[in-house]
């Protein structure tokens, strides 16, 4: 405490001068509660985040979205069956059901086996179920020994069938693979078709819509005619085109990548369409300005400066079309004209419940339709609840 | 003005056509090999020689034995006169090959589209007008699964249940003894009984979104001042409603048809190929397998007109409703 020194009669000396010695806090006036301060100093990110938890249909999207991707990672574990292993006796076999109780008694989850028949009559397999045979099922146990991601053989499962029994929860197709299994695996195509064909579409909107935007003249002039021929014609009829284009003699793999790119070249245009505009609006921003009288070069300031700004709203906008991909495989695949068959995913599998005589005899053989509509509806609930977190107007 | 936006919106079709053309005729042109060759090579598989000589003849006539820009310019010459080129599979003019499929595809799609339209603009002005509540829930609900569920898979559940629950087997637009022969009253009919499968399941995406564009224009008009001017004057809620948002509303369900258009035309081609439509769905994923290239190639084209044109009457309609639009002279997007 500084002593204030004793004050004189008025006028006779200088005024008393004050001095605090409390720290200096520029920031004193406008203190901000914690509350008030993890909004305010939040960055553009967190600022999207806590709007988008409170969307909750799109959480939870977003979390079942999650865990089907980390599910693909280690498909080969999670999958009772391996992909492509083949069990003669029960082929198109109908789904078995999960019971905890036999006869009255609770014990850990088992199928019943089934006794199998071929009707002379109409050349159909019957299954009937035998409550005699109990097969008890296995979990963190090994079976059917596979090649993870191609790399080392392993034969661990989180569940397996018996010993000697079986377990097709879902049924077996025409060659007697178990379906649950094989939508497991599934997954695995049927949800990258779509990101990768995403990042080319990303790439090629972006770029184009960039130049476009920022340079207009004759090259934007020349993108909008081309937007707007992209975006008249059907996708499908041209997906099917350039699909029928791939020679049968490739690869799967190869198969796998040119289908994303056929998947990507249609559905730039959005992208670019949304790129272009917000460069318009924004190029004309003081930043901007400065930037170029800095001598900053135009790849610079729309690629450090002008993109970013508006990042945000174009993931989430990518994200909307991701459905769009996954059900143009699905098409492609289901036609014959997509993937072809060692590879496995969701619209491969469909490909068999192309005939309707199939599917009247067989029903289950459309269970991949639940895995898709499930996916694509999620993906439409994320990409609404990242739309509205990433517009700051609203 | 009018007139000359019309001008103007034709004179953009040109281009778009032209270069629609070269885009679907170098993807008919990548594959390595022609016809002639696939032909000759599964003659041979089978044992039996094909007739070289005829290969030869039928190789030159179509100009096989000159580049490919030639045998664009007259691909596309032909067009203009009325001749699509020859389908080598099926030994015919690809006019008389497409023959009624065409119009039953234009037919399909229209009629999904007033299907589309008829549906969505109540549900729209309901959801709207009820904002938030469980009608408004339910029904967006219903109109988010239409846009989901992929219209092929629509179908096939369709044809399931129609098997399972009613033993009907609904494939084919129309019974089959009338396919090919002339129109009459009954053919008529029998189409008319058959349409309405296709049209729900091809419109079932198309209509989810309309609703969704149609709620959200609607709710942007009416929290505009004007509506509340109407109301607070005492205008009755239903006259305020359908004399002036309703009207502003109308503008985006008409250009909406531009953007749903393709989609429509795509999804009536799947759909056609599950259920087995008479249209030209199945013939053209057919012509593209065996490298038919003409046929394949005219039906894309057809297909990418119908769009084209689809666009460009929603355009007019659009010119004609809003004077904005005409008085620029601007596009619609």
């Amino acid at each position: 405490m500084n002593v204030m020194p004793p004050a004189g009669p008025l006028g006779s000396g200088p005024l008393p001068h004050y001095v605090s010695n409390a720290p200096f806090d520029p920031k004193a006036a406008e203190k901000l509660s914690p509350a008030q301060e993890r909004i305010y100093l939040a960055s553009q990110w967190q600022l999207m985040w806590i709007k988008f938890k409170r969307h909750r249909l799109a959480l939870v999207s977003g979390a079942f979205l999650l865990a089907l991707y980390l599910m693909i990672l280690v498909c080969e574990v999670l999958a009772p069956y391996e992909n492509q292993s083949r069990h003669t006796d029960f082929i198109r076999a109908p789904p078995q059901s999960l019971h905890i109780f036999d006869n009255g008694t609770l014990r850990s989850p088992f199928v019943y086996g089934y006794v199998y028949k071929l009707n002379l009559e109409n050349l159909k397999r019957e299954y009937t179920v035998d409550t005699n045979q109990v097969h008890p099922i296995r979990f963190f146990c090994s079976g059917d020994s596979y090649r993870f991601w191609g790399l080392f053989t392993a034969d661990f499962h989180l569940v397996c069938p018996a010993k000697d029994g079986q377990m097709f929860l879902l049924g077996t197709d025409r060659l007697g693979r178990d379906m649950l299994s094989r939508i497991i695996y599934g997954a695995r195509i049927s949800l990258t078709v779509g990101l990768i064909g995403i990042f080319i579409s990303f790439g090629l909107g972006i770029l184009l819509g960039g130049l476009a935007g920022y340079y207009g003249g004759t090259f934007d002039m020349l993108t909008q005619r081309a937007i707007e021929i992209v975006h008249s014609l059907p996708h499908i009829p041209i997906w099917l085109a350039l699909a029928s284009v791939i020679p049968a003699s490739w690869s799967p793999i190869l198969v796998y990548f040119a289908i994303t790119i056929i998947l990507g070249l249609m559905d730039w245009t959005g992208l670019a369409r949304s790129v272009r505009s917000k460069l318009l609006a924004l190029r004309e921003e003081d930043y901007v300005l400065a930037a170029q009288l800095m001598g900053a070069r135009t790849p610079r300031i729309v690629g450090r400066h002008l993109i970013p700004g508006f990042m945000s709203h174009l993931i989430a906008s990518a994200t909307i079309t991701i459905p769009k991909m996954i059900l143009g495989e699905t098409a492609l695949s289901f036609l014959g004209l997509g993937l072809r068959p060692p590879i496995t995913s969701w619209g491969v599998m469909l490909n068999e419940a192309q005939n309707i005589n199939v599917v009247a005899l067989y029903p289950w053989l459309m269970i991949p339709v639940v895995p898709v509509i499930l996916v694509i509806l999620a993906f439409n609930f994320f990409g609404d609840g990242l739309r509205d977190a990433a517009d700051p107007y609203h | 003005m009018l007139l000359r936006y019309i001008l103007r919106r034709l004179m953009i079709m040109i281009p778009t056509l032209l270069v629609t053309s070269m885009l679907i005729f170098a993807i008919m042109e990548m594959p390595p090999g022609n016809y002639f060759d696939t032909y000759a090579a599964e003659m041979a598989a089978q044992g039996e020689r094909a007739d070289l000589r005829q290969l030869e003849f039928l190789k030159k006539e179509y100009g096989f034995d000159q580049p490919p820009i030639i045998r664009y310019a007259r691909w596309i010459g032909g067009f203009l006169h009325g001749d699509f080129g020859y389908s080598f599979e099926y030994q015919m003019a690809v006019k008389d090959v497409v023959g009624d499929r065409l119009y039953l595809t234009m037919l399909v799609s229209f009629c999904t589209i007033i299907f589309t339209w008829a549906i969505a603009f109540p549900i729209g002005i309901y959801s709207a007008t009820h904002q938030y509540s469980w009608g408004d829930y339910g029904l967006t609900f219903i109109g988010l699964l239409g846009i989901a569920i992929p219209h092929f898979l629509l179908a096939l559940v369709f044809i399931y249940f129609a098997n399972v629950w009613f033993g009907l087997s609904i494939g084919g637009l129309m019974d089959p003894q009338y396919f090919n022969q002339p129109m009459s009253w009954d053919k008529f009919v029998s189409i008319l009984q058959h349409l309405w499968i296709p049209v729900i399941i091809i419109g079932a995406g198309g209509t989810g979104s309309m609703i969704r564009s149609v709620r959200a224009n609607l709710l942007d008009e009416l929290q505009k001042q004007y509506y509340t001017t109407a109301r607070a004057k005492g205008l009755h809620p239903r006259k305020a409603l359908l004399k002036y948002p309703l009207r502003m509303a109308l503008n985006f369900f008409v250009s909406d048809i531009g953007s749903i258009l393709p989609s429509i035309v795509s999804g009536a081609e799947l759909t056609a190929i599950v259920l087995s439509l008479q249209t030209t769905g199945p013939l053209l994923v057919r012509a593209l397998q065996t490298q038919d290239m003409y046929l394949a190639g005219s039906f894309l084209m057809f297909l990418a007109l119908l769009t084209v044109i689809g666009v460009l009457i929603s355009d007019i309609a659009l010119a004609f409703l809003d004077p904005r639009i005409r008085l620029q002279g601007g596009s619609v997007k």
